[in-house]
């Protein structure tokens, strides 16, 4: 079993994407720790927060290619199961501030002390605890996600409808979040974290720490999407996107496919959530805002929707794109470098840059041996 | 020694409809619509367009629930009750119109997705499908003429190859009952006659439904035929009777 | 209150400017001249009776001049009867208000006592009640209906006499009402008649009116007080529901026109337009840029501004939206979730042009004289701008209604949309009505987009902020159905305005998305959805 499993990552593919990471990894955090801020090679701490966020949006990417690209359902909503994931961990992080904010409160956060309140909500119990907070990353997004999915499938909302109901709970709890009756820090968020299970979260070596550890995630999130994928499970899921009443006629339970890798994603996007808030120091709504649902589907289909490697492929490098745009004097036109790329990725690269690449290697061998990771776009999805 | 034999059951009918009534918006696709089907029987069902031959199909494969009606499968099982997969499981497999196989898989594979067996998320997950050999996939594909194209992707194929290819992972689900939904569309003569003599094959050993257009091939099934019109049977018998009658001859066949 | 006497004004600006005409007339210069007769005069009852000219005199510095006295800054010389006032150290003069240079030789201060000043006291309760303006006087008998000021109901009784103004003798009549009841003393036959005057009133300030009546010691007079609260309470619940209703369908003629273009390119087309709220927002630009024109070359036509702006924001928006289908949009039939994607850049594109031609920040968009102001019906208050966004989201639609049903483009966009291989082999060019049908929808997004730059903010993120809700309210009615989405834009909006007394605004709309998801897991296809075999294929 176990070595059936490992054999899903055999492929080119993985190999050369777990290899570069492990790579990566090593190369980022000798770099930055032990050669002298002098040197030509040294890697800057904020360069490591920045890769750290890119691959926090790969995860988030993985999770949406395991249902978009493999299910055919387009989620709209995963920026809400990535914001649930951060919040999680960030209020874990401000139960860390403890006495040391602003107003010196060693029961509140600020936000609380200056709207007033006297004793913490019931649902900040327990995130001083850290296994206790890592469970509700996973557990919070997951049972958002059964719960809306079992009402979706079950009444076989699918196609646009779907992606427009995802929107409408991401919307809403954006709107929600916004309050700050809610409890949760309103417009501002959560912020001001000062250190992570006693690190100092600003410290260098706490930022190599949480790359590496946003590295592991990722190759972990990495290789349970493939194992799921390259199951008779994902021939199953990839049936349903190509026919799903065939499917169901078949004598398979299609919602109950649907809904495992939705939650299982779900699950991932909380993860790639609570990565990112300590790397960058910051969760407030906006994360909910449908946008950043639609820009992580843009991710997915730039890098080849279908195929893993390319959805982290295309997270990391539209968003490397993004900050080198946003930061000088091109900001003004990043949108209209996102925008393009969204139109022209669509007309003329459907299978996206690894899916496209893809193809042309199996053409340029003309083999006629089943393709590998690469899942064809359906013709028609619907 | 085959898993796709299925001896016919002492049950008197294997599918039963009576009085099945369906309407959309006002219009009565199916109007009291009564048939009985024997086992081991091969039925082809004829009737101009709209006349609720897919309806019908809908209604016994739970995709349409009827809004009155009873739909009974092998003498006791209530069909209005149970949802597509449900009654897939039972022993009901169905070919769609137009031709539907997974197009992004291998020929092989869209056979393995439909070999009877397991089809819990769990066993999916953690490989039970992965047992079945290739001569199993091997030993369905010969049947409709495939087992060269095993390695091919579905997507691939020609028209009539798909319509093939679905037909096979019917036969690999093991149904009791087959409901097949105009195979010949869209197939050369050749095709056809070899489609005929297939499902003649095949009716040898489970009970099936057809619906088809094509007059020819429904001559060369030489079976029972039911005429549909307007959501009811309009005239039942053999080929000759059911072509020869006058009402038939009026609002289906023409003058 | 105020605002209430606001719209009743509105109604009666007509009759305002002609009144304003034969006021002069009114406000007579010669009773000034009578009141500097009976200063010179020298007693104190004659400087009373000089007050009692100035007060009546509804001159605009009559305030100053009663101030002025108050404190004995007054001045008169009585060889000449030349009159001064002086307010701070500035003298001006009696009767024409004009300043001088200083105080003129041989005047002396007009004397003062008690009862001198409590009549200039009342004088100054009364003078707002004399105004020129009707509309201050309306404003003023408010404040005296609310102050309770039983002091003025004398100079209120000749007031009603005398007033010609339907509107604001009704006030009058009312204000003497609540008067006669907070003095107490009155005989009970008037107390019975201002109750039944409080209770046809039927506002919350009657309410408080009656309040006292209620304990008055005559059992009938307490009675009657109590039965007219009863009644005023009972229709004021009624009065807040339709209030609530006018609320709603005002924010849900708001979300028709959001959602109207949206019914045709997603609805009709099956096109997931996610620019659909861009369309909206150029629309809004267009109308900006013609107000900008009629600002800088007819100021004086700038009424006109919004009719000459629909027309050009379906232009601008339609030929966006053709050229978006033409281009993009095209190449992806039968790919919903592609489009989605594509239109979706096309968003950013658009909102970052107008972000670089416009600007980050709001503009700021004028109404017109009409769509201002606002007036009251059945105790509802009713403004002008809600009023004729309703209107306007209605002949919208109806308009949409009768191209698709009587239209050749109508017929073969429908033909189309139903089986697009039997359209084109009977002649149809199937490409020319997708892209007309889709500039249709756009066009119609620009027009909204018109009326919405009249109560939202025009900024380059105007689109965003619609297109969730549009969303929702055409898949809520069921898609491809016109009618659908109007009931679904009207009912979202009632049930909105409804939740949102006890629930607040946000948690209204955020209780809205939870029913609406509910909703769509029970009738995945909306409300009106076809039903059938085709729906499926």
């Amino acid at each position: 079993m176990i070595t059936r499993h490992l054999s899903s990552l055999s492929d080119t593919g993985s190999r050369v994407f777990l290899g570069v990471l492990l790579a990566g990894a090593l190369y980022v955090s000798v770099c930055n720790l032990l050669l002298p801020e002098t040197h030509a090679l040294h890697v800057p701490t904020h360069v490591v927060a920045l890769l750290g966020k890119y691959l926090c949006y790969a995860i988030l990417a993985v999770a949406l290619d395991l249902v978009w690209g493999y299910c055919g359902i387009l989620s709209l909503g995963h920026a809400a199961f990535f914001g649930l994931g951060g919040y999680a961990m960030g209020m874990y992080l401000m139960r860390q501030i403890g006495d040391r904010g602003v107003y010196a409160n060693p029961h509140l956060p600020d936000f609380m002390v200056f709207l007033n309140w006297k004793e913490l909500p019931w649902f900040w119990h327990g995130f001083d605890f850290f296994p206790f907070a890592l469970l509700m990353v996973v557990l919070v997004p997951g049972v958002l996600a059964l719960g809306f999915g079992w009402l979706a499938f079950r009444s076989r909302v699918t196609g646009v409808y779907l992606s427009i109901i995802t929107q409408a709970m991401t919307y809403a709890l954006l709107l929600a979040f916004f309050r700050n009756e809610m409890g949760f820090g309103g417009n501002n968020g959560l912020t001001d974290f000062k250190d992570i299970l006693g690190f100092d979260i600003q410290a260098n070596s706490t930022r190599v720490a949480l790359f590496v550890i946003t590295v592991a995630a990722l190759a972990l999130t990495y290789t349970v999407a493939r194992i799921m994928v390259t199951s008779t499970y994902g021939k199953v899921l990839v049936a349903i996107r190509d026919a799903e009443s065939r499917t169901r006629f078949l004598g398979y339970r299609v919602e109950n496919y649907k809904l495992l890798a939705f939650v299982i994603s779900a699950c991932m996007a909380g993860i790639a959530g609570a990565l990112y808030v300590p790397q960058v120091g910051i969760i407030n709504p906006s994360e909910f805002q449908p946008a950043n649902s639609i820009e992580a589907v843009i991710w997915v289909a730039v890098g080849g929707r279908g195929t893993l490697t390319g959805a982290a492929l295309g997270a990391v490098t539209i968003n490397f794109l993004k900050t080198t745009f946003t930061s000088g004097f091109l900001a003004p036109y990043w949108l209209f470098v996102l925008g393009g790329t969204f139109i022209l990725s669509t007309l003329f690269l459907p299978k996206g840059i690894v899916g496209t690449a893809s193809t042309l290697w199996h053409r340029k061998r003309s083999e006629a041996a089943p393709a590998g990771e690469v899942a064809p776009t359906p013709q028609a999805a619907e | 020694m085959n898993t796709l034999i299925n001896a016919p059951t002492q049950s008197k009918s294997v599918l039963y409809l009576d009085g099945v009534s369906v309407s959309f918006d006002g219009f009565r696709a199916l109007n009291s619509l009564s048939l009985f089907l024997e086992p081991g029987e091969m039925r082809a069902i004829i009737g101009p367009n709209g006349a609720g031959k897919t309806t019908m199909m809908d209604v016994i494969t739970g995709k349409t629930r009827p809004d009155q009606g009873e739909v009974i499968f092998d003498d006791h099982v209530d069909l209005t009750k149970l949802n597509e997969s449900e009654i897939a499981e039972l022993g009901i497999g169905r070919k769609f119109q137009k031709p539907t196989v997974f197009e992004s898989h291998t020929v092989a594979d869209n056979v393995r997705l439909a070999l009877a067996g397991e089809r819990t998320t769990w066993s999916a997950l953690f490989g039970a499908r992965d047992l079945i050999t290739d001569n199993e996939i091997d030993t369905v594909l010969e049947r409709v003429r495939l087992k060269s194209h095993c390695g091919r992707l579905a997507g691939d194929l020609s028209h009539g190859q798909k319509q093939w290819l679905e037909i096979s992972m019917l036969l690999a689900q093991d149904p009791k009952l087959l409901l097949v939904d105009e195979p010949v569309a869209g197939m050369t003569d050749a095709e056809t006659e070899d489609t005929a003599s297939l499902l003649r094959d095949i009716a040898k050993t489970h009970s099936v439904v057809v619906v088809e257009h094509d007059m020819r091939f429904v001559r060369a099934l030489d079976v029972k035929v039911t005429c549909l019109h307007e959501g009811s049977v309009l005239s039942e018998g053999s080929i000759d009777a059911v072509s020869t009658d006058d009402r038939v001859v009026e609002v289906y066949l023409g003058r | 209150m105020r605002f209430a006497s606001r719209y009743i004004a509105g109604i009666f600006s007509f009759a305002i400017a002609a009144f304003a005409l034969g006021g002069v007339s009114l406000a007579d210069q010669s009773r000034l001249n009578n009141a500097t007769a009976l200063f010179a005069a020298g007693s104190y009852a004659d400087t009373i009776a000089a007050i009692d000219e100035i007060g009546v005199s509804g001159v605009d510095h009559a305030p100053a001049i009663l101030n002025a006295l108050s404190k004995r800054r007054v001045y008169l010389n009585k060889t000449t009867k030349f009159t001064v006032y002086r307010q701070g150290s500035v003298y001006h003069d009696f009767l024409t208000s004009k300043q001088l240079d200083g105080k003129p030789e041989g005047a002396k201060s007009v004397r003062v006592n008690n009862r001198v000043r409590s009549a200039i006291k009342a004088a100054l309760g009364t003078l707002e009640l004399r105004a020129k303006d009707p509309a201050t006087r309306i404003s003023a008998a408010t404040e005296v209906f609310n102050r309770k000021d039983v002091a003025v109901l004398s100079a209120l009784e000749k007031l009603i006499a005398s007033e010609t103004v339907p509107a604001v003798k009704k006030m009058f009549l009312d204000t003497r009402a609540a008067l006669v009841l907070a003095k107490g003393d009155a005989a009970k036959s008037d107390k019975l008649a201002a109750i039944a005057v409080m209770k046809a009133r039927a506002k919350q300030d009657a309410m408080v009116a009656l309040e006292v009546a209620a304990t008055d010691t005559d059992p009938e007079v307490a009675d009657a007080a109590t039965t007219a609260m009863k009644s005023i309470e009972n229709w004021l619940a009624v009065a807040a529901n339709f209030q609530n209703i006018w609320y709603g369908l005002s924010l849900g003629s708001v979300l028709l026109l959001a959602a109207i273009g949206l019914a045709i390119t997603f609805g009709v087309m099956g096109v997931i337009n996610m620019a659909h709220g861009e369309m909206v927002m150029l629309g809004a630009y267009t109308t900006f840029v013609v107000q900008e024109l009629f600002r800088a070359y007819a100021p004086g036509a700038f009424d006109l501004s919004l009719l000459i702006a629909i027309p050009l924001a379906f232009a601008v928006a339609g030929l966006v939206g053709i050229a978006i289908e033409r281009g993009i949009i095209r190449f992806l039939y039968g790919r919903p979730l592609e489009t989605l994607l594509a239109t979706w850049g096309v968003s950013l594109v658009l909102q970052q042009a107008v972000r670089t031609i416009f600007g980050p920040t709001n503009r700021e968009v004028g109404a017109p004289s009409y769509m201002s102001g606002g007036f009251e019906f059945l105790g509802l208050a009713i403004t002008y701008n809600r009023l004729w966004i309703i209107i306007f989201a209605l002949v919208v639609f109806a308009s949409l209604l009768l191209i698709l049903r009587y239209t050749s483009l109508g017929l073969q966009m429908r033909a189309v949309t139903q089986n697009r291989r039997m359209a084109a082999s009977m002649g149809i060019r199937t490409g020319y009505v997708d892209a007309m049908t889709f500039g249709l929808g756009s066009g119609v997004a620009g027009i909204a987009g018109v009326a919405l730059s009249q109560i939202d903010n025009v900024s380059p993120n105007l689109g965003q902020s619609y297109i969730v809700d549009s969303f929702m309210v055409v898949v809520f009615g069921g898609v491809g159905s016109l009618w659908g989405t109007l009931v679904s834009a009207m009912t979202l909006g009632v049930v909105n305005k409804f939740l949102e007394p006890w629930a607040g605004a946000v948690l209204a709309k955020i209780l809205i998305l939870i029913l609406l998801i509910l909703f769509i897991q029970n009738r995945p296809r909306g409300m009106f959805a076809l039903k059938g075999r085709a729906i499926e294929a």
